[in-house]
């Protein structure tokens, strides 16, 4: 049956390379939304990964309570270094895997499909972009292929014509002159290319939420801001919300409206990315701050302070999983969980060092406890909400 | 055998000037992927010089032959790989000088690892898993000291593990025991076991967190200021390098485009592509800025451009470009210690602003 797609069209809409046409006249049912509003939602996510084996229990706490919003044409960034949970979350939020608790809303309607048409109805929805285009192609199929394939299963009942000129404008909208790739080979195709067409392929669903997972880590480096330019303007173009995961925060900075910073599956900070990246609040976020390469700071000889390992996630550390890391912890940290405390406007921080200074932020735990003492490391607590506008590109 | 010591070697690094006696010349090296008509020119002619106790970074996109560059000049490169010209000299420690190329196949298994050491790319999979560290660590030491006892051998592993900020304890561990941050210092321990003068490293942090790459950049830096062994560091991080790296060499299609020290790379850079890599990566700090990266796709070998290879993807593109090919030599500005490989700083020629920026402060 995909043969059929294959031959005809092909020389059929060659001539006609008005792309974008083909593009809009397709029936979608996609409802109106307004900018900004909350098309993917996710309330405490969790996922746990029983341990297999002979002698084994307990689980892998993967995620452990994320809240997350998606929004049309914004992009969100999920920070955290390798086994912090962020690939779980995308895997989640596709539907790849049943979550252990927590629910997911598309449009404020509870997702519960896992499999068969409700599944594909979601899909069609959100799409995903996985880390690895040599990986996530086949290699046997041409760009033609690939693509009409998901053409067909998400916009079913395009053929000849209509098909190719579909093809060409998902083509188009991701750079790629439609003469040149169209009939090539994945091998034939540099990464940043490679890229491209996965990221055609996510788009002839039409969705409106992308989860893009760590999309440009394996390309090279002259490259990588040309796919995150791609994806920056479909979120202005289309409308799309992007939910951007990776472990580079530099580039959640250029490219993210908001990010959240993950540590052991948990959330430990949100907020605007500029303020996250410039004056970041929790101390996790302070040392990977400090981690990343900045030629700019040679001098500054205490950069690291960064000793220890992520935990182990089958019996993660008590009460705040950083404690063992964390250069200000006290018992209070190692015993209690410290809730996300607003710090300011969309500020959200999982520290008790900001807790006497937020309003309500003492009141869970007793007057005796002893708070970290974050001296000069501290972020500034903007009480009001008024202060630092919400940023939107 | 050598006492397992850490003191012996500091003398190395006792001038940070440039007349640090050079260590491993690379001339005119020249390798090619294949045979007959349709082999692949990986590396054309280079030319590099690596001093003592020097960290000299390589830079460029994949492909663009870095990491072929020392395999080819260690002779490690598999085949097809073949090294079709050149010379690799090495200045041993008496004052002689050897020709790796040259080198019959018993004398260049005696200097491996003693004298030149290697961190593979994704080492941290390159530690056999049915092995404990501790008998991998002491493999080499028996190889090239067979007069060591096991328990001297013992001694220096754990003296290598704590070195490289790991309880020694560990040496009894199996790899999958140990997380990737620890396997790769595993291997960085490996690599100094005979404490070489020469270390190659290969992406030894590319597939790490940031957190983790910190600490082994951290490591590398501390123990190269002890034991003063020099460097090659490969990456496609230039942000990385500027920091680590007393001297950068930017590749460009088997071919060494720029060569300067990390700050010039870094604050003036004279070559159109190490500009466009530098403008690639988004800074952390500082304003922000739009970036466009380099248009066009990484060179390929199999058909290259007339001229300069970088001419289709070059902002600055000259008619010329096409016809000449451009050799390594000083920028137009005459600045001393670094060279350019690029038609717009021979004479006749102006040289856009963007390469030609002075930094304040020098």
């Amino acid at each position: 049956m995909s043969d059929e797609a294959l031959d005809p069209a092909g020389s059929g809409g060659r001539a006609d390379s008005a792309g974008r046409a083909g593009a809009t006249s397709r029936t979608t049912t996609r409802p109106v939304v307004a900018r900004d509003d909350v098309v993917l939602e996710a309330v405490g996510l969790t996922k746990h990964f029983p341990l297999r084996g002979l002698r084994a229990s307990g689980a892998v706490h993967a995620v452990d309570g994320i809240d997350l919003a998606l929004r049309s044409g914004q992009v969100i960034a999920l920070v955290g270094e390798s086994g912090s949970g962020k690939s779980t979350v995308a895997r989640l939020l596709a539907r790849l895997y049943p979550q252990t608790a927590g629910t997911i809303r598309l449009h404020g309607e509870e997702v519960t499909a896992r499999r068969g048409r409700a599944f594909r109805r979601y899909a069609r929805r959100v799409q995903m972009i996985f880390q690895d285009p040599f990986a996530s192609l086949n290699p046997v199929h041409t760009v033609r292929y690939t693509l009409t394939r998901a053409v067909k299963i998400h916009q079913k009942g395009l053929s000849g014509d209509e098909l190719e000129k579909a093809l060409r404008a998902l083509l188009e909208r991701v750079q790629l002159s439609p003469d040149r790739f169209i009939d090539k080979f994945p091998h034939e195709l540099s990464g940043g290319q490679r890229q491209r067409v996965a990221i055609a392929r996510a788009l002839a669903a039409d969705p409106e939420v992308l989860l893009a997972d760590e999309p440009i880590s394996m390309l090279d480096v002259s490259i990588r801001i040309g796919i995150l330019n791609l994806l920056q303007d479909l979120r202005d173009r289309l409308g799309i919300a992007i939910l951007y995961i990776t472990h580079d925060i530099a580039s959640a900075r250029y490219f993210a409206d908001r990010t959240y910073v993950m540590y052991a599956g948990k959330p430990v900070e949100t907020g605007d990315s500029e303020s996250v990246t410039q004056t970041p609040a929790h101390p996790y976020t302070q040392l990977l701050v400090r981690s990343a390469p900045d030629p700019e700071d040679l001098v500054s000889e205490e950069r690291s302070g960064g000793r220890g390992e992520p935990p182990n996630m089958v019996n993660p550390p008590e009460g705040c999983r950083f404690s063992p890391r964390c250069p200000f912890a006290t018992d209070l940290c190692r015993t209690t969980t410290p809730p996300l405390l607003q710090i300011g406007a969309g500020r959200e921080v999982a520290c008790w060092g900001y807790a006497s200074r937020v309003e309500g932020g003492t009141d869970a735990i007793p007057a005796s406890a002893q708070l970290p003492q974050l001296g000069a490391a501290a972020a500034p607590v903007t009480a009001a909400a008024t202060t630092t506008p919400e940023v939107t590109r | 055998m050598t006492p397992p010591s850490t003191q012996v070697l500091t003398d190395g690094r006792s001038a940070r000037s440039s007349d640090r006696r050079p260590i491993l010349e690379i001339r005119d090296l020249a390798v090619d992927y294949g045979y007959g008509e349709d082999r692949v020119h990986a590396l054309r002619g280079v030319n590099l010089t690596l001093h003592e106790g020097e960290v000299l970074g390589l830079a460029g996109e994949s492909g663009c032959g870095k990491s072929t560059l020392v395999y080819g000049a260690t002779r490690l490169l598999p085949p097809p790989g073949l090294i079709s010209a050149g010379e690799v000299l090495y200045h041993t420690e008496d004052g002689e000088t050897v020709d790796l190329l040259r080198l019959s196949d018993a004398d260049l298994r005696a200097g491996r690892w003693q004298d030149i050491a290697v961190v593979f790319q994704g080492a941290m999979n390159s530690l056999n898993p049915v092995y404990r560290i501790g008998r991998q660590l002491t493999d080499a030491i028996k190889a090239h000291r067979p007069g060591s006892t096991p328990r001297e051998r013992e001694e220096r592993a754990r003296e290598l593990l704590d070195m490289v900020g790991i309880a020694p304890e560990r040496i009894r561990s199996y790899p999958h025991q140990l997380s990737g941050g620890m396997r790769q210092r595993v291997m960085i321990a490996m690599a100094l076991a005979l404490e070489p003068r020469v270390l190659i490293m290969d992406e030894p942090t590319t597939a790490l967190d940031v957190v983790m790459q910190r600490q082994i950049l951290e490591q590398i830096q501390d123990l190269r200021d002890r034991l003063g062994f020099a460097v090659i560091f490969i990456t496609h991080d230039v942000s990385l390098l500027v920091e680590v790296a007393d001297r950068i060499a930017i590749m460009y299609a088997g071919e060494i485009v720029e060569e300067a020290s990390g700050k010039q790379v870094y604050k003036e850079p004279r070559h159109p592509y190490s500009y466009g890599l530098l403008h690639s990566f988004p800074p952390l700090h500082g304003p922000r800025r739009e970036l466009q990266g380099i248009p066009g796709s990484p060179p390929d070998l199999q058909n290259l451009p007339s001229g300069c290879p970088f001419r289709t993807r070059c902002a600055h593109a000259m008619p010329e470009c096409a016809e000449i090919h451009p050799e390594l030599g000083p920028t137009a500005l005459g600045e001393e210690r670094r060279t350019v490989a690029c038609l717009l700083h021979t004479p006749g020629h102006t040289v856009p602003a963007e390469l030609a920026e002075h930094a304040t402060g020098r």
